[in-house]
């Protein structure tokens, strides 16, 4: 009706609204993050990591991190909203339900990002390597939107579901599995570890595909599922 | 958005509705006039809440039609949140924003026009003037009824639906929500509200039905009740 | 169902008496004639729940949500098979029970993706939302599987094999095991259908019990 407008401006509205609720609660941000920390603090003592060994498992390390950090916030997107039926209230306007998916994907990258990049540098102090290569901020990005373009359509799914916190990572860690492996070679590639025969790039190529795919997929399902 | 003339501001035909079992609404028919408050009484369970979900386009009925307004919700449901404003059971609202804000945000969502002056006016209307900086988690239960009456009501909607409005409100509130009702008797306004407290809903009611067995057993004008025919369809409810 | 039983016996009769024995490996690569037909039937339920979940979402019909659900269990269960199958397979031939091979890797995931699937439909609220919210889940796995055996077959190439030798699945074949593979792979489609087409019925009898309680529910509350 109002066009490219019309679509658009719901979605800056809903992330807005995001932000500043996060804002003030500060739960998702913060608490993600450190457990981040927490996870390397843990992989550490698991795997024994030596300055032999850190260039190999540093990369999986950071994803580990990364993605289960990434499932704490993305379990939060939806629980506040639905809780105080605030999902209820926004689904009530007039606006488009590919508005809503987007405006909370929107939010859920942007807090994934400020947390990784609040992370990076620890990590490349902690496992001395540089955090600044186009290639790892294009790993970063390509996979965080992914994990978030997958993320908001799951923890829609999960939190209708009686077991939410156990249903959200045994959904999406399945689905995400090749951006894992993506983000977790160009990782390697990028800070120089490289046996990456191919090349960090045949990666970035792989996960930008996956969030196309997934970024006109999982809109899609979600304004079908959110009429019931 | 003005109603189309001659058409009614509500009409159901044949709604079936089932979340697995056993089926909640079985065929129902409902038609509901401009100027005119309905109340539909029933008891727990009788399908209340998901008829009012299914009339403000939240629900796809597993078969039947929905037309608010002459606007047929399964070709275009985003005109028909435009037209209606909902009071549910819970408030729905965001905790960490304040008064206005929601108001904002809400009425944004609608793109609506004049939005400051309309939140000034909802903010009035539902006296949370002093506390329109305060954030929703800071109010008592029934002052976030109220903000959540004033969000419901922002966009002047022509069909309101409440969803037992009356819980939680205090007599002043409840006064300013009655007042509400009294514009649909100018023909501008229709109102759906479903209850099951008897007293307050009969005061109210231009009109009365009550929902059971998953359709409308009983319908009458709120004058010439037959109150035999609508107790016993109530009460055959309750079993 | 009686000819699938006829086709299944004959089927036994055929991969453990009417097959030559394999030269190098022995009696242990009869599994092939079970581990192949497990393998493609699986990817067959995968796609079938693929179709029935589109068509529920677009006609909301409960028939397709049976088609779709019922299609996932079958698909989990020859999942499950071809995971037990497979290392026993591998042992002899590649000298471990398990490898990060892009097949196995992709199986491994389709089968967590699937009994995700199953999950989300036993703790969903209620019938209907457990339905349309598995079909979601129907369509994005399926859509991820190319995706995943891509990622996995190029990780995989990066990597050093552990153990690569002895034959390959589909290697060079006698005539008689090839017959046996493609009798086998028929039977066990024909008992998939069958299968697919009674646990469908089997829900839509359910659907109709429930349906009939209900209504009995209702009427029971009216005339009391």
């Amino acid at each position: 009706m109002r066009g490219v407008k019309g679509l658009l401006w719901p979605v800056f509205l809903v992330a807005r609204k995001d932000l500043l609720v996060e804002f003030r609660s500060r739960e998702v941000v913060i608490g993600s993050a450190v457990f981040a920390v927490t996870l390397v603090v843990i992989f550490n003592f698991a795997l024994n990591i030596t300055p032999e060994t850190v260039d190999i498992l540093a990369p999986g390390v950071l994803w580990a991190a990364f993605s289960f950090a990434g499932v704490l916030a993305m379990s939060r997107a939806f629980v506040t909203e639905k809780d105080q039926g605030s999902l209820e209230g926004l689904l009530l306007t007039p606006v488009s339900r590919d508005s809503i998916y987007f405006g909370k994907m929107l939010a859920l990258f942007i807090f994934m990002t400020a947390v990784e990049a609040a992370l990076l540098p620890v990590f490349a102090v902690l496992f001395d390597f540089s955090a600044f290569s186009p290639t790892l901020v294009g790993a970063v990005l390509l996979a965080t939107l992914g994990f978030a373009a997958v993320g908001t359509l799951f923890s829609a799914v999960a939190v209708n579901t009686r077991s939410r916190e156990i249903m959200l990572p045994i959904l999406f860690f399945p689905v995400v599995s090749p951006v894992i492996i993506g983000a977790v070679e160009a990782t390697t590639g990028a800070i120089g570890a490289g046996v990456s025969a191919a090349g960090p790039g045949r990666w970035l190529q792989l996960m930008a595909v996956f969030d196309a795919v997934f970024l006109v997929l999982c809109p899609w399902l979600f304004s079908l599922i959110m009429e019931e | 958005m003005s109603p189309a003339p001659g058409t009614p501001a509500i009409e159901a035909t044949g709604l079936h509705k089932s979340f697995g079992v056993a089926p909640v609404l079985r065929g129902l028919d409902l038609r509901v006039e401009w100027g005119r408050v309905l109340v539909v009484f029933g008891a727990n369970g009788s399908g209340k809440t998901t008829l009012l979900r299914l009339l403000a386009a939240q629900y796809r009925p597993d078969r039947g039609r929905v037309v608010v307004g002459g606007i047929d919700r399964s070709r275009d449901p985003s005109s028909i949140r435009r037209m209606i404003g909902v009071v549910a059971h819970q408030p729905m609202l965001y905790q960490d924003l304040t008064c206005r804000e929601n108001l904002t945000f809400f009425g944004r969502m609608r793109g609506l026009n004049d939005l400051p002056r309309r939140v000034d006016e909802a903010l009035r209307r539902v006296g949370l003037e002093a506390r329109r900086h305060r954030r929703a988690r800071a109010l008592s239960h029934g002052m976030q009824k109220r903000l959540a009456l004033g969000v419901a009501t922002l966009h002047d909607p022509p069909v309101l639906l409440l969803d037992e409005p009356a819980s939680g409100l205090d007599q002043e509130a409840l006064a300013g929500l009655r007042g509400m009702f009294s514009s649909a008797s100018g023909g501008r306004r229709a109102v759906v509200m479903v209850t099951h407290n008897l007293e307050r809903g009969l005061e109210w009611a231009d009109e009365v039905a009550v929902l059971s067995g998953g359709v409308i057993a009983y319908k009458a004008e709120r004058e010439g009740l037959d109150e035999g025919r609508f107790e016993e369809a109530y009460r055959g409810g309750l079993r | 169902m009686a000819a699938a039983g006829l086709l299944m016996l004959a089927n036994t009769y055929l991969i453990f008496m009417w097959a030559p024995t394999e030269a190098t490996l022995g009696h242990v690569q009869r599994i092939l004639y079970i581990h192949v037909p497990m393998a493609w039937l699986a990817f067959f339920a995968f796609f079938v729940v693929f179709v029935g979940s589109v068509m529920y979402l677009w006609k909301r019909q409960r028939r397709w949500d049976a088609l779709a659900s019922s299609a996932a269990e079958l698909g989990v269960l020859f999942t499950t098979l071809v995971l037990i199958t497979g290392p026993i397979w591998a042992k002899p031939v590649w000298g471990v029970w398990w490898t990060w091979d892009a097949r196995l890797t992709t199986t491994l995931v389709l089968w967590l993706i699937y009994v995700g699937y199953l999950m989300l439909r036993s703790y969903g609220v209620n019938r209907s939302q457990g339905a349309l919210y598995s079909a979601v889940l129907g369509i994005v796995g399926f859509v991820d599987v190319p995706i995943v055996y891509f990622a996995v077959d190029w990780w995989r190439t990066q990597h050093q094999r552990l153990v690569i030798g002895g034959a390959t699945l589909e290697g060079n074949l006698h005539p008689d095991m090839r017959t046996t593979l493609f009798f086998s792979l028929a039977s066990f489609t024909l008992l998939f259908l069958v299968l697919l087409w009674q646990r469908v019925s089997m829900k839509r009898t359910e659907t109709e019990l429930e349906a009939l309680e209900g209504s009995q529910e209702l009427m029971g509350g009216r005339s009391v």
